[in-house]
């Protein structure tokens, strides 16, 4: 193919999934021009997997990437068909919100969004190879010879990566929903050094809604209490109109005609190479696997208002279709279904994620940075997160720019990537509650007061929509301020208590103290002492109710992350020689050298790092500095 | 790893053991003042001047009962040797109340410190230079060639497998709390409220009866239950006198009574030894007859430790293949006595007996003697459990880890009984779970996501 030289930009982002998205929209909105090439434009945001933003971890991760100023958030709140929070029952912590998604709206909204700024151009085409000089990625070359110079590139190439899908007996090379797959960028990669991986994953066949018979399957209908993903989305936008899913479960019939047919499964011939993921197994891996469940739970999930497709939540398989068919028709409320797509397995290309700085940024090759699925992750979250982390370090680098980086302790995308680019993964990771340490600090309630700040430093919150977060802010501290000033006698509130079946107060207490008390609600505490003077929204009384119930918990938490704080601001210097250093242990020395963590507490918390190598490094980074001051 | 030891609050005797009227038990860390807070009564040391020296007492917080009279220095960083806030407590000499005073100090806050880190923090605060440092490299070196043999040596198999257990029982916990979280619209068992309770209360109560046996301090608070034994004559009694003319400073001796006193403490390799029944070695020599093996069984039962001499001069007798008979399941080190005359006793002779727990020693040159001390020190440094194989907790480090584990447990129950979320109250509950693992060295953080995906059948 005859080159050509096309537009230079600012930054060049390949792949408009969620990932590339949310990277192209942050560096647009940053001042860069940006070119965003995909394979397909009618593709941009698609959803080729569940029809379903957000849950726990998940939907975290969404206020957070909102709080940055990214579009997830906004883009789901103007697309749902059902909103529901999940965890009602728990601490704070847990709760999670999910929206079942319109999935064409979805992709609709989110191309009219990217194609409305100003800053940003797409562009259908196929990236095959990028611009190298020196170890610094210049560009990228596209399919039809197109070259497109750029300060910094991002690559989001999602499951399109060499990617084969696998039903049956049939697989072919495929990206995902049978979309072209990219193959020469693979081969680019390798060429420039990357250590790639196989991994697999899957999805679960669709159906007519019209052949389902709901009266046999249990109604999941969205919730009344108002609640959306975007800090600016207002209450009164509330859909009322919701469409529910579907819940019915699998049987020992099921379960029969899969263990009969296990020798034409993908996943136990042999055929299936890649690397899937626990958490999300196939159907005919769990019962396999757990052979003495007699059911698992199935959900019938719509995929939107225009169309009469369901998606068969938890019932992933890469069975020969006409296995598909069968299995569809054994489960309570399917047996007249049809089935409109057959569930997939598909294999792809993905970068060992430790290759990567915690910017996001190659160690390979400089100003080139990768994420979402690319990286090893699963989940249009998990994508969006690190695509609009890779956006801002492109965009901050394009400009000469510091580097952006979330540490665990500030969000579930801190505690991503460092998993990613510490650990490495050996399976799709998904972000799960218990990967976060820190999670009664990482809460999806307090995404904005822990993230509005730095999208507001980085340009990419609006002045309009900071002075909202800062009065919020303040009418928090306020009122917390307050409660802790006012005083309630036990003769105030021994009815109350008595009522409630607990015994009186012996002396007085603070406000503060009473509503810390698990039966006392905000509104329970305001019948003893006078209203805030300001009316409060709800989502201010819902941060001081958090914030002083669960103090002790809070503190002890933030105490780890104090402890922590000296061990992050220790940095390892860039050009450290591991080979120099004496002492270490072998498996700490090859550990090390490979993913040249950026601090101290980076490097504790690779596995087979021990405390006496911790200590050899730091006092060998420190003789470095003395040697400088003062030459030996 | 925890990822938080490197600036933790440490602590250690900073003396040589067992020399001197007076010990020292140093703390460095930011929260040094803290800890010392709780332990000492006196004047309000946060509120002292830097650099002075206060008189007071330490006193166990539990008991608040007294534990030693003592002078505390408070020095305030960053002029002070690791340009942290150090304290230091003056103490009695002894190695039961230094002992006793750092294992309250381990239990409020500090960590044991590592060989070299008071040095290796004072280097890496910039208070020493690089010749200094390059000493301090050896230590941490030197440590690092025994880290794995630490790492897989260090404790004792039964209390290895207690913890192990105890954690597996905490992490099925954990999980069931997890999944619930995860993956709320699963129909897996729901975690009560009551489960929680039973795990924290059952292994709370493991962790007492560990403790109880640390309490009872067999080792750092009153000594290792030693008993010399051995048949008549093969020179019990010079080994004591060995052990006890090497000891300069002899712990405790019960003032005001005569050698029929059963106890008598000595401090061998910074171990203290409480030696069980001396009165039977001192009386041997005249009385042979009456003291014979029927007397060292009943040694052999009170003792956690056995050394048992056997005159390597001759053959075997009778008398002493009953004494390897009846010490075979206790800790025990062989001590081929009279090495200075020619052998009649080999190794060979004892094909029950592991090679590196005989020591050849002689009573009459004191040959042998240090050998016999490293032995016990490197006993000691690994724990030793008691005969009836219950389980036992002999080093302040491990102390301490239990004593944060119990409190994480108490921590569970209040949550519990104030009706806390699940998912809070889980946050002492894993702590609990990350101090036992560091008992054992496994702290791996992705256990419970393993656990999680082999324990319940989830996921699209």
């Amino acid at each position: 193919m005859k080159e050509f030289d096309a537009h230079d930009y600012d930054v060049v982002v390949v792949g408009a999934g969620h990932a590339g998205s949310e990277a192209a929209l942050a560096a647009a909105r940053m001042g860069n021009q940006t070119l965003l090439i995909t394979i397909n434009l009618d593709m941009v945001a698609f959803m080729p997997c569940n029809p379903s933003v957000g849950g726990p971890a998940k939907g975290v991760v969404v206020r957070e990437v909102d709080a940055l100023g990214g579009e997830m958030g906004r883009n789901i709140d103007k697309t749902y068909i059902q909103m529901r929070m999940l965890n009602t029952g728990k601490g704070p912590a847990v709760r999670a919100l999910r929206a079942q998604a319109d999935k064409n709206a979805y992709h609709r909204s989110m191309k009219a969004t990217l194609e409305a700024e100003p800053n940003l151009t797409l562009r259908q085409g196929m990236v095959d190879s990028l611009i190298v000089e020196d170890g610094v990625c210049k560009g990228v070359v596209t399919a039809t010879g197109a070259r497109y110079h750029a300060k910094t590139v991002v690559l989001t190439a999602g499951t399109s990566s060499r990617g084969k899908i696998i039903i049956g007996e049939l697989t072919y090379s495929s990206g995902p929903n049978n979309s072209i797959p990219s193959i020469k960028l693979s081969e680019n990669l390798e060429q420039n050094g990357f250590k790639l991986r196989r991994f697999k994953t899957g999805t679960p066949p669709r159906v007519d809604g019209n052949t389902i018979d709901f009266d046999k399957t249990i109604e999941q209908p969205g919730d009344k209490e108002v609640n959306h993903f975007s800090f600016e989305t207002p209450d009164s936008v509330y859909l009322k109109d919701q469409l529910s899913c579907w819940m019915t479960y699998t049987n020992p019939t099921t379960h029969k005609i899969i263990r009969d047919n296990l020798d034409r499964a993908p996943m136990f011939t042999g055929v299936i190479k890649g690397v899937g993921p626990r958490y999300c197994p196939s159907i005919e891996d769990k019962v396999v696997r757990f052979a003495d469940k007699p059911r698992h739970q199935i959900f019938l999930e719509p995929e939107g208002r225009d169309t009469d497709e369901y998606y068969v939540g938890d019932f992933s398989t890469s069975m020969p279709e006409e296995i598909q068919q069968k299995m569809i028709h054994s489960v309570a409320g399917l047996e007249h279904a049809h089935m409109m797509r057959p569930g997939y397995a598909i294999e792809y290309d993905v970068i060992e994620p430790w290759q990567l700085h915690p910017t996001l940024e190659t160690k390979v090759i400089k100003n080139l940075y990768t994420a979402g699925q690319m990286n090893g992750t699963s989940g249009y979250e998990e994508a969006a997160g690190q695509g609009i982390m890779a956006g801002i370090n492109a965009a901050l680098r394009a400009q000469g720019k510091e580097p952006f980086v979330l540490k665990r302790s500030d969000a579930y995308i801190g505690v991503m990537i460092d998993d990613l680019v510490t650990k490495g993964t050996n399976e799709p990771y998904r972000l799960l509650t218990s990967r976060a340490e820190y999670r009664l600090l990482l809460r999806h309630d307090n995404a904005d007061l822990r993230l509005t700040e730095k999208g507001h430093d980085l340009g990419l919150i609006s002045d309009e929509r900071y002075a909202k977060f800062v009065a919020k802010r303040d009418a928090i501290n306020n009122e917390l301020k307050r409660l802790d000033s006012i005083r309630i006698k036990p003769a105030q509130v021994k009815d109350f208590l008595l009522e409630k079946g607990k015994s009186p107060l012996k002396d007085g207490v603070l406000a503060s103290e009473f509503l810390r008390r698990p039966e006392v609600s905000y509104d329970d505490l305001l019948k003893f002492i006078p209203a805030s003077p300001e009316p409060l929204d709800r989502r201010v009384i819902e941060q001081v109710e958090i914030q002083t119930k669960y103090a002790g918990y809070i503190k002890k938490e933030l105490a780890q992350v104090d402890k922590l704080k000296r061990s992050e601001a220790k940095k390892i210097p860039d050009n450290i020689d591991y080979d120099a250093i004496d002492g270490l242990a072998t498996e700490a020395h090859q550990k090390l050298k490979k993913i040249q963590p950026e601090t101290i507490a980076q490097a504790m918390r690779i596995s087979g790092v021990n405390p006496a190598d911790i200590a050899i490094l730091s006092v060998y980074i420190q003789q470095g500095k003395i040697a400088k001051v003062k030459p030996a | 790893m925890p990822a938080t030891t490197e600036f933790d609050t440490i602590a250690a005797i900073s003396t040589p053991p067992g020399e001197g009227a007076i010990s020292i038990v140093r703390i460095s860390g930011e929260d040094s003042l803290k800890v010392i807070g709780r332990i000492f009564r006196g004047n309000d040391l946060s509120k002292v001047p830097s650099h002075t020296i206060n008189y007071g007492h330490i006193k166990d917080p539990k008991t608040n009962k007294n534990v030693d009279e003592v002078m505390v220095s408070v020095m305030r960083a960053p002029k002070t040797y690791t340009c942290e806030d150090i304290i230091e407590i003056n103490c009695h000499g002894g190695i039961v109340a230094t002992n006793k005073i750092l294992s309250l100090v381990l239990a409020n806050g500090a960590r044991m410190a590592e060989p070299g880190e008071f040095t290796k923090r004072a280097f890496l605060n910039g208070r020493v230079d690089l010749t200094e440092a390059e000493s301090v490299m050896d230590i941490i070196r030197s440590k690092t060639d025994r880290a794995m043999e630490v790492a897989e040596g260090q404790l004792g198999g039964n209390l290895h497998k207690l913890i192990k257990d105890l954690r597996q029982d905490i992490l099925e916990a954990l999980a069931q709390v997890e999944v619930n979280i995860d993956y709320p619209e699963y129909d897996e068992e729901q975690v009560t409220a009551d489960m929680m309770r039973d795990k924290a209360t059952s292994v709370k109560k493991e962790i007492q009866k560990l403790l109880k046996t640390a309490q009872q301090g067999k080792v750092l608070r009153n000594g290792l239950a030693t008993a010399i034994v051995g048949r008549p004559n093969v020179g019990k009694s010079s080994i004591l006198n060995h052990l006890l003319q090497e000891d300069k400073a002899i712990v405790t001796d019960v003032a005001g009574t005569t050698r029929d006193v059963l106890e008598e403490y000595v401090n061998v390799g910074g171990v203290p030894l409480k030696l069980v029944d001396t009165a039977g070695i001192h009386d041997t020599d005249d009385k042979v007859e009456k003291i014979g093996v029927e007397r060292s069984r009943q040694a052999i039962h009170k003792a956690d430790l056995i050394l048992l001499v056997l005159d390597a001069s001759q053959p075997l007798t009778a008398e002493d293949k009953e004494l390897l008979t009846a010490t075979e399941n206790k800790h025990r080190l062989i001590l081929f006595n009279k090495s200075d005359l020619p052998a009649a006793l080999t190794i060979s002779d004892l094909p029950d007996v592991a090679a590196s727990d005989v020591i050849k020693v002689s009573g009459l040159t004191g040959a042998g003697m240090e050998d016999l001390a490293a032995k016990i020190e490197g006993l000691f440094n690994q724990g030793i459990e008691n005969s009836q194989n219950d389980v036992m907790v002999t080093n302040a480090r491990q102390i301490g880890l239990l004593e944060s584990a119990d409190q994480s447990l108490t921590d569970v129950l209040n949550g519990l009984d104030q009706e806390m979320p699940l998912d809070l109250v889980q946050i002492d509950m894993t702590e609990c779970w990350n101090k036992l693992g560091e008992i054992t060295g496994d702290a791996a953080p992705d256990e419970l996501i393993t656990q999680l995906f082999s324990q319940f059948c989830l996921g699209k």
